[in-house]
């Protein structure tokens, strides 16, 4: 990556003047006055932060996370394949089979086509991921199944942040009869294991689509956010900032909003994205003791159970959609935790022996 | 050699100071004088260098720092932060982070310190050098007994029964003055005063007779009469043990009362270094200059008020109030009568309200003070003493539990959020902690501008030329409002929340130690600004300080608060000259000035009269 190899071209150096080209006068004078201006006081903390927004520093701390990187681009090639291949909702496939449709078998037993070998390339064929014992194409219904747990992570993702954000932030901000009330009803939705709510959920809403499978889970999976949006936001209200604000005349959803929120938004992004890793699994799960998306529509964790009987004569029936489960709860796993040690702003990486030893060669060779 | 040195600690009172050994004398003289060199250095400190890798490079934090510490000799190591003071000495006894390396030359009685293993240095710190931290609440373990931590180390470097190791730790806690060792000995940090906890911190970095014993600001966040007695100990300590001592400080005063000789650190380098008497008396270096015309110095001896300009309370005598009157018109701010004071309390008493278990906790109780327009006010304390809820309850941030509190007409007293609204357009408060008080998630121009789109003065291109405006009078760039705080530097920091505090044109501003977070020369050039802005509208301020020369600089009354009670207010002059109340004339005595011959002075007559 090139922050190792060379310098950054946009990091200025401690002694450097150069200026962000927004504030081209900063220079001019005025800040000299101030004995201990720019590298007097604490040069070194400055040099690190120099010129940059918070946001800037979060996506640059992120983008030298080389896993999460990684599996950014990984979860991104998930889902183009998925959307693309047999079509959602508008979108055209450019796959030739349906998922519903049976075809004649292909090969004997429907053993998958595809085959990568060194000599002859990589060979798709007429049913890569193979079929089942009626004929279905695997491929066309392994993508079909990604697509709803990908809605279901999404929409649990999102309203179950929504639901955490909101009852963390007003338990944590007012303090007092309504943290009590909210933080007890919250610690009753803990004390209910999810997943028997769910499966009441999920029978109460069986046979629906995925769209109402993530709206009702979302109901099960937001208290962990609200515990920990809460913590941040009691932490967050005795900052004087915030004093400063209500004494600037800030009303107290402005100071919510405008001035905590922001403040507090590492801890949620964070979360929502490990929330996230926790849906689909929790989904496939539901799905996959039947009382989530069940049959003639598909999931992951469906495709699972359904062939499982399978394992020993057809294992890519259990292997396919096994593997993609897999990669998007793993994919989404690493980009949370790269997104958490790049808000942390403890964490300071520990330089290698050799990259020291780089910059110091660089350092006397100045 | 252990009971030799512990001979020498416990027969301390007898033992005579070693030779060469020279505050007390005060014939300490130049580096190289016969007396200090006959004396070998414990401390030989050689070219050494400290780096650090920030992304991707090495910046250097200490550039070949060279000098010596003999026994019984306290070298002061003098800078602002950010200067290389603290990491130099921490590097010698390998407690840099982990980014961080050292090179160069320490030897510590012939023993080279840089460049050991962790096991070696494991015999080294603690046996040989101790460490007195800044912080005891956040150096001394919470969970537990004083007692059991210096056992702990005791134990730690010597096969002792935990009987004698008890005994040796009690010993201890009697060499450092704690009072009462028996009961405290079994006391958790938390249950112990700031001092005594510093007491106890003490003990433990002497466990084991160090040669060498580093203090980090040791006193830096202790009140100036606990400081005062702190110092006392450690230059009883420094007879009595025969140790070097490193003190590193940013405090002039403390420097002046402490050290035999100093090295004043710039940037990494040490531009300066000399005997105690030299850097204050004939300073050759600018910076060195720079950072001792900085330090605010109190005026004690009776002086002519005519002979020093005394900028604030000359604005009394200056017809203000007529001025304060025409601007407070001309912006139509108010319609009282522009010569009414506009703070007044009567009787107040301020409380923390009950919160679950923990009962409600009066902080302030019976208090009464009147600021006039255009008047500026010191609220002096020590920690603890409620001077800082006054500020608070002042721009009601807290509610006011009895009593009466008038600020800028309003009543505060069961205000309801409007009434509240309307009185914020009259005052507002500059924090202590710039880092703090600015969201550092907005840019600063919106931190500013927030006052005046709240309250509906202006909006669009009106608010982003009056935040311009606003910036200019502290004399920052317009073009810094785009940035984000921690962009900034502390002073910058707190020039933004000045400005802030500016915006809505108050009658009355709250200044609660809006310069303790800085450094010296910083303070003076914000305290310079506070003066001038202060001439320049005429606001009323309560300037809310524990630092007496600065509330000195600024202010023309004082008020003296402890435990919650106003103490006494008068004229700054009279005050701090003739105060009336013992605890006033204990404040003032205990402050340390940066003068080595007046605070040697100052300590001999401080010690007469607490024996007399």
């Amino acid at each position: 990556m090139r922050h190792n190899r060379t310098p950054d071209p946009m990091e200025p150096t401690l002694h450097s003047d150069r200026q962000p080209d927004a504030v081209p006068d900063f220079a001019s004078g005025v800040v000299q006055d101030d004995l201990t201006a720019g590298a007097g006081e604490n040069a070194i903390e400055l040099k690190a932060t120099e010129g940059l927004s918070q946001g800037q520093i979060v996506r640059r701390r992120f983008l030298r996370h080389r896993g999460a990187i990684v599996a950014m681009c990984f979860l991104a090639a998930t889902v183009v394949l998925v959307t693309t291949s047999i079509g959602w909702g508008p979108i055209p496939g450019w796959w030739k089979h349906d998922y519903h449709t049976t075809y004649p078998i292909a090969i004997a037993g429907g053993r998958p086509t595809l085959q990568i070998s060194f000599s002859e390339g990589v060979h798709i064929g007429e049913h890569p991921f193979g079929q089942d014992t009626v004929g279905h194409d695997m491929f066309a219904m392994t993508m079909r199944g990604a697509q709803q747990s990908l809605t279901v992570m999404v929409l649990i993702g999102l309203l179950a942040t929504l639901i955490g954000v909101i009852v963390g932030a007003t338990a944590g901000f007012f303090r007092g009869k309504v943290d009590t009330l909210l933080m007890r009803f919250t610690d009753m939705m803990i004390a209910i294991p999810v997943m028997v709510i769910g499966l009441v959920l999920g029978r109460w809403v069986n046979g629906a689509s995925a769209l109402t499978l993530g709206l009702a889970l979302a109901f099960v999976e937001w208290m962990a956010m609200s515990r920990l949006v809460r913590a941040e936001f009691l932490s967050l209200r005795e900052r004087e900032f915030v004093d400063a604000a209500r004494v600037a005349g800030a009303s107290n959803t402005r100071i919510i909003v405008k001035h905590i929120l922001p403040n507090a938004v590492g801890v949620i992004i964070v979360n929502a994205t490990l929330l996230m890793s926790a849906a689909i699994l929790l989904e496939t799960a539901l799905s996959y003791l039947g009382f989530g998306i069940a049959f003639p529509d598909i999931s992951l964790g469906n495709l699972v159970s359904e062939y499982q009987s399978a394992f020993s004569q057809r294992p890519w029936l259990f292997w396919w959609p096994g593997f993609f489960i897999i990669v998007i709860a793993l994919c989404v796993n690493f980009i949370g935790d790269g997104l958490r040690d790049a808000f942390d702003p403890r964490q300071r990486r520990i330089p290698s022996a050799r990259k020291m030893a780089r910059a110091a060669r660089k350092l006397a060779a100045r | 050699m252990n009971g030799g040195r512990e001979r020498s600690v416990m027969g301390a009172s007898g033992a005579a100071p070693p030779a060469g050994v020279g505050a007390d004398s005060g014939v300490d003289s130049g580096v190289a004088s016969g007396a200090d060199s006959a004396r070998e250095p414990i401390l030989r400190v050689r070219d050494l260098n400290v780096d650090f890798y920030v992304e991707g490079e090495w910046f250097p934090a200490a550039i070949d720092v060279n000098y010596d510490v003999r026994p019984g000799e306290v070298l002061a190591i003098v800078g602002e932060s950010g200067s290389g003071k603290t990491q130099s000495s921490m590097a010698l006894i390998g407690l840099l982070p982990s980014n961080g390396r050292v090179s160069g030359s320490a030897q510590l009685d012939g023993k080279e310190l840089v460049g050991l293993r962790s096991s070696e240095l494991h015999g080294i710190r603690g046996a040989q050098i101790a460490v007195v931290f800044q912080e005891p609440m956040t150096a001394l373990n919470p969970v537990y007994t004083i007692g059991f931590q210096i056992v702990e180390t005791i134990r730690a470097h010597r096969s002792e029964s935990p009987k004698q190791a008890r005994e040796r730790a009690l010993e201890l806690l009697r060499l450092v003055d704690m009072p009462d060792p028996e009961t405290r000995i079994d006391y958790y940090p938390h249950q112990l005063s700031g001092g005594q906890r510093q007491r106890a911190m003490i003990a433990q970095a002497l466990v084991l007779d160090p040669k060498l014993l580093i203090a980090d600001e040791p006193t830096t966040a202790l009140d100036v009469t606990v400081q005062a007695e702190i110092l006392g100990l450690m230059r009883d300590l420094r007879r009595r043990i025969d140790s070097g001592i490193i003190l590193i400080t940013h405090d002039m005063g403390v420097v002046a009362d402490m050290a035999d000789r100093i090295c004043v650190m710039k940037d990494g380098r040490i531009v300066e270094a000399g005997s105690a008497r030299q850097i204050f008396y004939s300073p050759q270096h600018p910076y060195t200059k720079l950072l001792l015309a900085a330090v605010p110095k109190l005026y004690l001896e009776p002086v002519d008020d005519a002979d020093r300009s005394a900028p604030a309370p000359s604005l009394q005598s200056e017809g203000a109030p007529s001025a304060v009157g025409a601007n407070a018109a001309a912006d139509g701010l108010t319609d009282e009568p522009s010569d009414a004071p506009v703070l007044v309390a009567q009787g107040l008493t301020l409380e923390y309200p009950r919160r679950g278990r923990t009962p409600a906790f009066r902080a302030v109780e019976d208090f009464d003070l009147v600021i006039g327009a255009g008047e500026v006010v010191g609220l002096v304390g020590e920690s603890g003493s409620g001077k800082s809820t006054v500020g608070r309850a002042a721009v009601g941030l807290l509610g006011v539990h009895s009593g009466s509190l008038k600020v800028a007409g309003c009543e505060l007293r069961g205000a309801r959020s409007a009434d509240l609204r309307r009185a914020r357009e009259g005052v507002s408060i500059v924090f202590q902690d710039p880092g703090s008080s600015l969201n550092p998630r907005l840019p600063i121009g919106q931190s500013i501008g927030e006052p005046l789109l709240l309250h509906r003065v202006a909006r669009g291109k009106d608010l982003d030329a009056r935040v311009a405006d606003l910036l200019e009078q502290v004399k920052l760039p317009a073009s810094l409002r785009n940035r984000y705080p921690h962009e900034l530097s502390g002073g910058q920091r707190q020039r933004v929340g000045i400005a802030r505090a500016l915006a809505l044109k108050p009658r009355l501003l709250i200044a609660d130690e809006p310069t303790s977070a800085l450094d010296v020369s910083v303070q003076a050039t914000v305290l310079d600004l506070f003066s001038e802005l202060q001439r320049e509208h005429q606001f009323a301020c309560l300037f809310i300080s524990h630092d007496l020369a600065v509330v000195e600089m600024v202010a023309s009354r004082i008020a003296v608060m402890s435990k919650g009670h106003l103490v006494e207010v008068g004229g700054a002059s009279e005050i701090l000259r003739h105060p009336r109340e013992q605890y006033t004339k204990e404040l003032i005595a205990a402050v340390p000035v940066p003068d080595p011959d007046a605070q040697k002075d100052r300590r001999e007559a401080l010690a007469r009269t607490s024996t007399a």
